[in-house]
């Protein structure tokens, strides 16, 4: 081998090195913050609903990764770690779950509504399927505006057997719109298993009734998750061709905060999986490729302060302002529009809505 | 097919030119549609039989030919993933029009429009809008039976997030849906079955729009106001004549126009003026257009008031098939009249 050569592949193995070391940190952010906000949950600093999606981060980070800058992300109510892994940063999420005005939807949307439209992250949403025709939808835009983009649309697999599922491939496969759907088969949708809920339970399959290209990927595997989103991104966005990605994963924790998870699956059912635990899965690779155990320690106190950091901005942030309440209703110049409604209001809503920026 | 049919005698502009022309309420909505098509290029109109079918109330008609399908695109049977394609083409900055067959069939994309279109504004913080517009029509009186003859354009309107506009002759058809067009947030437009083929003078004037909140005194009168919107303004403003000529009673007949934003202070104004007030709507009473209307009249007007708000609408029963029996279900003249007179102390 020439030193020529050894010049010019050395920085490249280097490069690699970095760029999996970051991978591992991102990983372990999700899993981190994860974790984190079921201690704030806990501590009852977080309200209403919290889906945790701590096992799934290769999933995640692999599918979001494949992603260019103009793509478009979608995705249900488990997406902390979508938005974390499309770059918002921890504390604007940690404050959006705490309900603060520095959060990434101003503290209007909370856990299940992430949203940050610089990162073309489209929310969020908490309705089991019904993100699915509205993200077929903005797939649509971008074949009618000839962006050269593609939709990346996360759902369960408890959305499967909803009509918003049919019609949605149906209308993307019809129109040959550029989007991918990521199904992410976590064994469960709440706590009614696949095999329980679906009579096709190989979910993949089901695309080829809309005659879409469907496969299946191990979701425990950053890489074959990147690979295989990659390359549907790519066709979606250069031949207008739909598809369909099934990742294979689990949820360690229950369907929210709130469930054990314990009712419908047994103990050992969760030990089996954390042995094929993608983040230890991912350290080991790490390991075997020469990094050592003080690099991966200096990654996880860096989480650490992450996280730490997160939680503490989430607290400095003030509540969001009372007086704004009516705020983002509708679009501004709106309130003209609604002037002549003020008679006969129910009591209290001259304050709360009419002078609190409706439409404003 | 041109958008003016049977114009007589339009009225002249400074120019010279027609600025204004009579035209069927069909008619005036597929010039707006024409119009906005032509203006601006994010418009599309998207719905079952919209092109090639020329829709199922012709308002599409020739639609097709002029703008081509990607403009005017016909969809499966499919409401609630055409509906939600057009929340999410929206809120990608396009103008999609979205016509549901009638607002029966709305029921089956509910979930798309009140469960997320309402929501995107607010919910995410502000950062993203859902300029989309949905047009369907409601209403009864040709034997469709119970699930074809139903007017829930109050329950939409009950929704924060959503405008709703109920353009009751031509002119308003135009200016309205030219309205919810270029308007940026989510707006439901209810049209009526039974007035498609009703005739009136339309402004030509393609910048002309009806201002959204804003209601209409369609009728002058000084006894008692009947409040309306859709259909039941048709309704309403033969009563107002029927009273007049039959009892010598003024009626006046005020047009919503918008259910939401509601226009209550013209309501306020004409039962001030009036003392009394019978609210009209084709769909059932309880919890709907009229229940809110009483609502807000007691309250606005409560020292005013000479009788009790009247309601008049839909018979609550699950509108019947045997033609006598939907007569008598549906808020006809009579029962309107019946109302003012009682709510003028003399029936």
């Amino acid at each position: 081998m020439s030193s020529a050569t050894d010049s010019t592949s050395k920085p490249g193995v280097s490069v690699e090195r970095e760029q999996r070391l970051a991978s591992y940190e991102q990983l372990l952010t999700i899993r981190q913050f994860e974790t984190e906000a079921e201690r704030q949950y806990k501590a009852a600093r977080i309200g209403g609903y919290c889906h945790l999606s701590s096992g799934q981060e290769a999933t995640t980070l692999g599918a979001v990764s494949a992603m260019s800058e103009d793509d478009l992300l979608v995705t249900g109510y488990r997406c902390h770690g979508f938005a974390i892994a499309r770059g918002v940063p921890c504390e604007r999420v940690m404050a959006e779950l705490f309900g603060r005005r520095d959060g990434c939807a101003g503290g209007r949307g909370g856990s299940m509504h992430l949203f940050d439209l610089s990162r073309r992250f489209y929310g969020g949403w908490g309705i089991v399927g019904g993100q699915l025709p509205l993200a077929t939808g903005l797939a649509l835009a971008l074949k009618r505006q000839g962006r050269a983009a593609a939709v990346l649309c996360e759902l369960g697999d408890g959305a499967v057997n909803i009509g918003a599922w049919h019609e949605s491939l149906n209308l993307a496969s019809l129109w040959r719109l550029p989007i991918v759907y990521l199904l992410i088969n976590n064994d469960f949708g709440m706590g009614t298993s696949v095999e329980r809920a679906s009579a096709e339970p190989a979910l993949y399959r089901r695309a080829a009734a809309f005659r879409m290209h469907g496969e299946r990927v191990d979701g425990n595997d950053l890489d074959r998750v990147a690979q295989a989103t990659g390359r549907l991104l790519a066709r979606a966005r250069e031949e207008r061709l739909p598809a369909l990605l099934e990742a294979l994963t689990y949820r360690y924790r229950g369907h929210s905060v709130a469930d054990a998870g314990l009712a419908y699956r047994t103990r050992e059912e969760i030990a089996a999986h954390l042995k094929a635990d993608p983040l230890e899965r991912f350290r080991s690779m790490l390991l075997g490729i020469g990094v050592s155990e003080q690099e991966l320690q200096a990654v996880a106190e860096r989480v650490q302060q992450r996280i730490a950091s997160a939680v503490s901005v989430a607290e400095q942030s003030p509540e969001p302002d009372v007086a704004g309440l009516a705020r983002g209703v509708y679009a501004p110049g709106s309130a003209k529009q609604f002037a002549r409604m003020l008679p006969g209001s129910a009591f209290g809503e001259r304050e709360l809505v009419f002078e609190s920026g409706l439409g404003e | 097919m041109s958008a003016v049919e049977g114009s007589s005698h339009p009225p002249q502009g400074p120019d010279g030119q027609a600025s204004s022309a009579v035209m069927s309420y069909r008619e005036a909505l597929r010039l707006a549609l024409r119009e906005e098509l032509a203006r601006d290029e994010r418009v599309f109109v998207m719905g079952e039989e919209v092109g090639l079918f020329e829709g199922s109330y012709k308002v599409t008609a020739g639609l097709l030919s002029e703008f081509g399908a990607d403009r005017v695109r016909d969809t499966p049977i499919s409401e609630e993933g055409f509906l939600g394609a057009g929340v999410g083409a929206a809120m990608l900055g396009e103008r999609p029009v979205v016509e549901i067959m009638t607002i029966n069939f709305l029921l089956i994309a509910m979930d798309q429009l009140v469960n997320h279109a309402a929501k995107i504004r607010a919910m995410f913080g502000g950062q993203v809008g859902c300029p989309l517009v949905i047009r369907t029509p409601n209403g009864a009186g040709n034997q469709l039976t119970a699930q074809h003859s139903q007017s829930f354009e109050g329950w939409f309107a009950s929704v924060p997030g959503l405008k709703v506009l109920a353009p009751a002759n031509p002119a308003d058809a135009k200016g309205l849906l030219k309205a919810a067009i270029r308007d940026d947030d989510p707006v439901l437009v209810i049209e009526n079955l039974p007035i498609y083929k009703e005739k009136g003078e339309v402004p030509l004037d393609p910048d002309h729009v009806t201002p959204i909140g804003r209601a209409a005194v369609a009728r002058e009168g000084s006894d008692v106001t009947l409040v309306a919107h859709s259909f039941a303004t048709v309704r309403s403003l033969a009563v107002a004549e029927r009273l007049a000529q039959r009892h010598g009673i003024q009626a006046e007949v005020v047009d919503l126009r918008s259910l939401r934003p509601l226009d209550v202070q013209t309501v306020a104004e004409s039962v001030s003026k009036t003392n009394r007030a019978v609210c009209v709507e084709e769909g059932w009473p309880s919890y709907g257009v009229s229940a809110e209307l009483a609502a807000r009249i007691q309250n606005a007007c409560f020292d005013d008031l000479d009788a009790p708000v009247e309601r008049v609408g839909m018979a609550e029963v699950p509108l019947p098939y045997a033609k006598n029996l939907e007569l008598a279900a549906l808020p006809g003249e009579e029962r309107i009249e019946a109302a003012v007179l009682h709510s003028l102390g003399q029936a």
